[in-house]
């Protein structure tokens, strides 16, 4: 009954968050307990629909070729009519499922996290927007609605990263974060408008129809690069190369922020994204390439970025960007199922990581280097046990969530390509080397004596105990519910384990791990010497490749140099003939007034003369005329 | 209600504040201003009930009323309202009504300003209500000299002096005003024989149909009015009063100049230019379309190095008529619409920025940029105005500038791919100049010198209420907009559909 309720009320599930901004934002913003209260309802209610959805899905066998429609008109002129509505397929109702969870994780986490902070209201109220928006972006019926959700994603996310808005540091990130998606967005927009053109609708459903038939008929060229116009959009929204350079600065915002971003409401539209316009991008070859190569350099580009860096939320920030790489890569390589099987593992542990993170940022204020940490297991045991959960899940190690989503991807690579696939597990092993390092600096070792950490209040621990146990278990999720029979397009790929490859990857892991316990955590004269002797590796590594101060002095030297040089044309050029006509036509009034003499003689000459000038004109020039002055008979 | 003159009363709602205001006494400066806030109010009260009255399914001209004036030229005072015409009226009476609140603190010879405000709307009003060409240019000069006095008595001096610019805006206006009115009198005198002559737009416009009107006359008389309602639209490159005069005139003036002048541009080429030239709007239309890609970009990258908020706005704003531009050169009903509806748009948007630019500048006694910072910790409502304002500007869905950019961008495609490529990269630097002025004005560090500025209230407070809901409104629920403007721009599908059949002019010069 209640599924069937949810299935047809699922607009609800994105109303409520949007309800919850509008109440807190404009009446409660000032009063911390009732904006957390009505937010966090209004997200529990949402998950609750989530989940009535979810079992709805598979109650009514509602398949990816079966879906769940509801559409209502929003824009209607002749030839351009988009609907807003309601897409339930087993896709969006995992989406749905991992969204409300992890933001009603993070908003109960928020509780303890930003007590006291002074714009606690506001914070609630962007929470609960951010979270609508993106639950609008799942639902999306068509690229229109998609796109508008998209965009207020990014709004969302540009509104919390800049949280703390006297921050300089923040406020440039949150610049960063908006102008660099926004790059990405001008070749969404000219793909949907592309897509309009051709097909006459942005209807995904009827897309899905349209598009193979036009593949069928007109071949692939133009259509690949409107796929490749529209990927541009997730290159962005999902950080990967060569638009990453925004999520790492993200972590400007309040931590549950960053784990909100990372994990359910901006990153994962991209992935989304391009799974919803699976349909598209199946069918072209030449896109699931670029995609699929995209996604495996991502992973491994940010996994060498992450090697060196030192603090806490930015190593977590590269890790985020190379796991999404992973996703794209399984896109490409043609599994959604596995993609979107990564995508929900990788929400929950995570969102884990990054609420821990918070949780030792909280115990331990501005300091975010995890060189002046150490030792942190003692004092923080919750937070320990989730960010080691988190570290085994991301690494791969099994019966950890990560192990089964991440086999599933490299299955799926392997069947396709082999370089793709030894990235791939290259990627796995640096992830595992680079996670341990966090984990053992962080928590292991001497404690620091300047420092006194202290747990996290039970608001806080609620959610990590929660994710942890998701983390552990998340990974059964395809073979409790036949995950794989649900996402998918086509015929389902692969179900089970196969060994060597999942073996392999967890010797690996295994191997990764026991290195960087070697060593970080044996004293860390090790790494020093490590760093000293590879010092241009590292330096690279840990200045990012030097792509952010690249794009800077592009921005500053092209962009502003090339908006000064237009200024000047502007000034000198433009206004100097402007202002030169009507300096001459000044001059030319007083020249002519200085000929009004008076003198009649000299009027009569100039008159006498203009007329035999007018009329000797007039004869060179009119062959009638000729005639009249001349006589008829010329 | 049926023969209630819904138009006339509209128009002579501010006409009766004036003449009102004429009879205060000096003193009466509190007074002075309920009155204009009042007139505006009724005025823009009957302007949202017209627009809620008014039948979209049956669309065409409603509200009419037609009064023979001066018979022997064929003159008549002859109203009325379509789709095109009503969101802008609608967009005049919004403007006009923030205007007065934003001119609260002129203390100044107080009569003088309000009258010339009131001039000001009831000219915009008056042109977009009105269906006879000679008194749409009546309407239009009563801008001209109201702009003048305005800008140099209540204006401010920046880059350039006040009385500099005030005569530019003011040369300009009349210059313009000289092409259209030699345009005007070329189609007066060729569209019909003598004893037949009209000033009539819908009479105008059927004389093509009828064949009156020769493709080399229309071609000569469009460019007539191109230069003219061009430098109206701040087209490229007629458009260099436009910073400068809105850096120097009072807020109101700007508001009403950028938010509302503007359109009466873009309205009359399409009202007239294509209407009743349509085979001339054909033959210039691969030029404009090129010239609103310079537009675009160009104004685009100018305003990415400007210092002065106003100059700011001002460049941002012929960015932003590039799109209309392009719109309406791609000659189809959704680029049109989209054009149309991108005037309202720009118009709401640009008057609440140069609103809440005033109240920064009132406060702060300063519009340069570097000087600004932090502004959000004092005056966290200003800081939300111009967030709502400058992402309605960078065209995020949800606010009302998008759908327009949407829909101009999907028709233009058809017409011109490669120039609306350029057009859509518009977009990533209009984010990046938005989004560096809201950081470095509203966001960073507070600053103590700022700490004594109050936030708006009050009466300060409905300009920005007012605006701000409407690009929210408008922008949850296009419809309300595009459904309107669709109204009147779907008639004339039949004429876009036989220009598209018609064969290129001079073998397409600009093509």
């Amino acid at each position: 009954m209640f599924s069937q309720y949810a299935l047809h009320h699922a607009w609800l599930i994105p109303l409520l968050p949007v309800i919850a901004f509008i109440i807190v934002g404009l009446f409660l913003r000032r009063i911390p307990v009732l904006s957390a209260a009505v937010s966090v309802c209004m997200s529990l209610l949402s998950f609750v629909l989530a989940l009535g959805v979810g079992y709805g899905v598979i109650d009514q066998l509602i398949t990816v070729d079966n879906p769940l429609i509801q559409r209502m008109p929003w824009l209607v002129i002749p030839g351009l009519t988009i609907d807003m509505g309601v897409y339930i397929d087993p896709l969006s109702a995992v989406m749905l499922i991992v969204v409300t969870l992890v933001s009603l994780m993070v908003q109960i986490y928020s509780i303890g996290y930003m007590r006291g902070d002074a714009g606690f209201g506001r914070f609630f109220a962007y929470l609960s927007l951010f979270s609508a928006t993106m639950l609008g972006l799942v639902i999306a019926v068509n690229f229109v609605q998609l796109y508008v959700f998209w965009e207020l994603v990014g709004l969302c996310s540009y509104l919390l990263i800049g949280y703390y808005f006297h921050k300089v540091s923040a406020r440039e990130a949150a610049k960063k974060a908006f102008i660099t998606t926004r790059i990405g967005d001008f070749g969404l927009l000219i793909g949907i408008v592309l897509l309009q053109i051709l097909f006459g609708t942005l209807d995904f459903q009827h897309l899905g129809v349209s598009v193979p038939a036009y593949v069928a008929q007109q071949g692939t060229g133009l259509l690949t690069v409107v796929a490749l116009l529209i990927f541009l959009g997730p290159i962005g929204k999902s950080g990967q190369f060569p638009l990453h350079v925004w999520l790492p600065d993200a972590m400007e915002g309040p931590t549950p922020v960053s784990a909100l971003i990372h994990a359910a409401t901006m990153v994962v539209a991209g992935v989304y994204l391009v799974a919803r316009a699976f349909f598209l991008f199946s069918v072209l070859p030449n896109a699931m390439e670029v995609i699929a190569w995209i996604g495996a350099f991502t992973a491994c580009f940010a996994a060498s970025i992450a090697f060196t860096q030192r603090d806490i939320k930015r190593i977590l920030a590269y890790s985020t960007i190379s796991q999404l790489g992973y996703m794209m890569l399984a896109l490409g390589v043609g599994s959604v199922t596995a993609s979107m099987f990564h995508l929900t593992t990788h929400a929950f542990f995570k969102a884990l990581m990054f609420l821990a993170a918070g949780a030792v940022l909280h115990g331990l204020p501005d300091k975010n280097d995890i060189f002046a940490m150490g030792g942190l297991r003692h004092k923080m045991p919750v937070t320990f046990a989730a960010m080691t959960i988190g570290v085994l899940a991301i690494s791969g190690i099994p019966p950890f969530a990560g192990f089964f989503s991440k086999d599933e991807i490299l299955l799926a690579a392997s069947q396709v390509s082999m370089p793709l696939y030894v990235i791939a597990v290259l990627t796995s092993f640096m992830t595992a080397f680079y996670m341990t390092r966090l984990l053992v600096v962080v928590f292991c070792g001497p404690e620091k004596p300047d420092n006194h950490p202290h747990e996290a209040p039970v608001s806080m621990r609620i959610p990590l105990v929660v994710l942890g146990i998701l983390a552990i278990i998340g990974g059964y999720i395809p073979y409790a519910y036949h995950f794989g029979d649900w996402v998918r397009f086509g015929p389902a790929l692969h179900m089970g384990l196969n060994w060597t490859i999942a073996g392999t990857s967890t010797v690996l892991s295994v191997a990764a791990m026991a290195l960087a316990w070697f060593i970080y955590g044996s004293g860390k004269a090790t790494s020093d010497k490590l760093a000293r002797r590879f010092s241009a590796l590292y330096n690279l590594s840990y200045h990012k490749y030097y792509i952010d101060e690249l794009y800077l002095w592009l921005n500053h030297t092209f962009v502003d140099g090339f908006g000064k040089l237009l200024y000047w044309i502007e000034i000198y050029v433009i206004e100097g003939i402007v202002n030169g006509l009507a300096h001459l036509s000044l001059q030319l009034g007083d020249w002519l007034r200085r000929k009004q003499t008076g003198n009649m003689q000299r009027y009569g000459y100039i008159m006498f003369g203009a007329a035999l000038l007018i009329v000797a004109g007039l004869l060179l020039l009119n062959p009638l005329f000729k005639g009249v002055l001349c006589g008829g008979g010329y | 209600m049926a023969n209630f003159p819904l138009l006339t009363a509209i128009l002579l709602t501010p006409i009766c504040g004036i003449l009102v205001l004429f009879f205060l006494p000096r003193e009466a400066n509190k007074m002075m201003k309920m009155i204009a806030a009042v007139t505006m109010a009724v005025a823009l009260g009957l302007t949202v009930y017209a627009y809620w009255a008014y039948d979209v399914a049956l669309a065409g001209m409603q509200f009419t009323e037609d009064i023979p004036w001066v018979a022997d030229l064929g003159v008549h005072y002859a109203l009325g309202v379509d789709g095109i015409s009503l969101p802008l009226l609608l967009l005049t009476m919004l403007v006009g009504f923030s205007t007065v609140f934003v001119s609260w603190n002129v203390n100044e010879r107080p009569k003088e300003f309000f009258i010339q405000l009131l001039v000001l709307v009831v000219g915009a009003a008056g042109t977009f209500v009105t269906q006879d060409l000679l008194i749409f240019l009546l309407f239009y000069e009563l801008w001209v000299i109201p702009t003048y006095i305005m800008t140099v008595v209540w204006g401010s001096d920046k880059r350039v002096t006040k009385e500099y610019a005030g005569m530019k805006l003011t040369i300009y206006l009349l210059i313009g005003s000289a092409f259209l009115l030699a345009g005007v009198v070329a189609l007066y005198l060729n569209a019909y024989p003598a004893g037949l002559r009209t000033f009539s737009m819908e009479a105008l416009a059927q004389a093509h149909a009828l064949g009156n009107l020769s493709e080399h006359v229309q071609i000569v008389v469009f460019f007539l009015l191109l230069i003219g309602f061009g430098s109206t639209l701040s087209m490229w490159p007629l458009y260099s009063w436009a910073p400068d005069g809105y850096a120097a005139a009072p807020t109101g003036v700007s508001m009403l100049h950028a938010g509302v002048l503007k359109k009466v541009g873009g309205y009359g080429l399409i009202r007239v230019g294509l209407l009743v030239l349509p085979l001339g709007a054909k033959f210039w239309a691969p030029f404009i379309a090129l010239v609103a890609v310079v537009n675009i970009l160009y104004a685009a990258f100018i305003t990415l190095v400007q210092k002065d908020l106003k100059y700011l706005v001002g460049y941002s704003s012929i960015s932003h008529m590039g799109y209309v531009l392009i719109g309406f050169a791609a000659l189809n009903v959704i680029s049109i619409d989209g054009a149309v509806a991108n005037m309202f748009a720009h118009g709401v948007m640009c008057a609440l920025f140069f609103a809440l630019i005033g109240q920064v500048y009132d406060k702060t006694q300063t519009r340069h940029i570097p000087d600004l910072g932090g502004l959000a910790h004092q005056m966290p409502r200003v800081a939300t105005g111009l967030m709502i304002a400058g992402m309605s500007s960078l065209g995020l869905p949800g606010l009302v500038g998008f759908i327009p950019e949407f829909t101009i961008f999907v028709g233009a495609f058809k017409e011109y791919p490669f120039y609306t490529l350029l057009a859509i990269s518009g977009i990533v630097f209009t984010a990046l100049y938005i989004l560096r002025v809201l950081a470095n004005v509203l966001f960073g560090p507070r600053r103590e010198e700022f700490d004594a500025c109050r936030d708006v209230s009050g009466v300060e407070l409905i300009p920005l209420v007012v605006l701000g809901t409407v690009l929210v409104v408008f922008g949850v629920f296009p419809q309300l907009l595009m459904g309107m403007v669709n109204s009147g721009v779907e008639p004339l599908m039949p004429l876009l559909n036989q220009l598209h059949a018609a064969p290129t002019l001079l073998g397409g010069v600009f093509q």
